[in-house]
């Protein structure tokens, strides 16, 4: 299947390259059918890329890229079950959503997030497992997970760790703060910006750049220069899984989500 | 008129600047803001708004503003001065 329309997602391959494009309101959260529907993209990306030399990620979503893990699924399942199954249902969807991560990450094809807007948490994760990442000016990055008591999980740190030095990944990591696109460009985190609404058109130019070259040639370089930290990924699943058993998890997760204030991103 | 300028504080032109931005930002008249309005009830703008603001303001003044440092801030007045803090 060449093409794809999902709740959450679509994705279509034309001449060498594939789209996949988030659009979940209100910023692309990524909850249960998300998951799913990733799956369903991962398992349909090992057809597609024979056809394919490059495959782009976005949003269709002026509000920004991804704003990461569904907290308001989160909080809700885990509180309608006990403790015990929520943390085994923790632990299974992040098995999950690391396996949709790693086959992206590791996809022969030159990989590109063409981000805007928020991009927090599971969001930036995901723009991390590519190979480029284009941002339009506006967008802005974060791992806001220490304010709930957790930290990123979805492959966030080993792979944040293979692209920056310790000191900014420690700088982002533990003040939680967000930053924009000119600093991500300064530190080394994204390769272009450009301006507002235009990084989409940017990929895809620089895709299009990308079908001139061999494709096995691209793919071995990917594989040099990219190598993929699998034992760290484990370690983060377990970090976050011991983590989340504490109370003041519950309790960060509350506030946010039954937070009306207009910055509940905040502590 | 030039002489009064050049006394006006630094302080007083970049919370000038971020009126203007603001008006124009969310479309409202700029005589109708002033500076110890809560911007998020005057402008009428949600938390993803108010990084969008913050985004535009960090470009106009090319500075950075640690999210953190503006917890609890919502009027034009003590946000002028946290930029002017990192100018």
């Amino acid at each position: 299947m060449n093409q794809f329309n999902g709740q959450t997602l679509s994705w279509e391959l034309k001449d060498g390259v594939i789209e996949l494009a988030l659009h979940r309101d209100p910023c692309n959260e990524i909850g249960s059918i998300t998951l799913t529907e990733l799956e369903r993209f991962a398992s349909a990306l090992e057809r597609l890329q024979r056809s394919a030399h490059a495959l782009i990620l976005y949003s269709t979503l002026k509000s920004g890229f991804c704003a990461g893990a569904d907290l308001r699924e989160l909080y809700h399942g885990a509180r309608a079950i006990e403790k015990q199954s929520a943390a085994r249902g923790v632990r299974e969807f992040l098995e999950r959503i690391h396996r949709v991560m790693n086959a992206i990450d590791a996809c022969p094809l030159t990989t590109i997030a063409a981000v805007n807007g928020v991009t927090f948490g599971g969001g930036f994760e995901l723009a991390l497992v590519c190979d480029l990442i284009i941002a339009d000016k506006m967008a802005r990055f974060c791992f806001p997970e220490l304010r709930l008591g957790l930290i990123p999980a979805f492959g966030g740190i080993p792979r944040l760790k293979r692209d920056l030095g310790n000191a900014m990944v420690r700088d982002l990591l533990l003040t939680g703060r967000s930053f924009n696109a000119a600093k991500a460009q300064q530190v080394g985190l994204i390769s272009q910006v450009t301006a507002e609404g235009e990084s989409l058109r940017v990929a895809r130019g620089t895709a299009a750049q990308l079908g001139k070259f061999d494709r096995s040639t691209a793919s071995a370089a990917k594989k040099f220069i990219k190598p993929i930290p699998y034992q760290e990924l484990q370690q983060e699943i377990e970090i976050f899984c011991e983590l989340f058993a504490q109370p003041a998890v519950e309790a960060g997760l509350k506030k946010f989500v039954e937070s009306k204030d207009a910055q509940p991103y905040l502590p | 008129m030039i002489e009064m300028r050049e006394r006006m504080p630094d302080s007083q032109q970049t919370l000038e600047e971020i009126l203007k931005l603001a008006a124009a930002q969310f479309k409202v008249p700029r005589e109708r803001l002033t500076p110890d309005d809560d911007f998020f009830k005057t402008l009428g703008i949600d938390s993803l708004q108010a990084l969008d603001l913050l985004t535009r303001l960090e470009h106009h003044f090319n500075v950075e503003l640690p999210d953190y440092e503006l917890q609890g801030v919502s009027d034009f007045r003590t946000l002028a001065d946290r930029i002017q803090a990192r100018l």
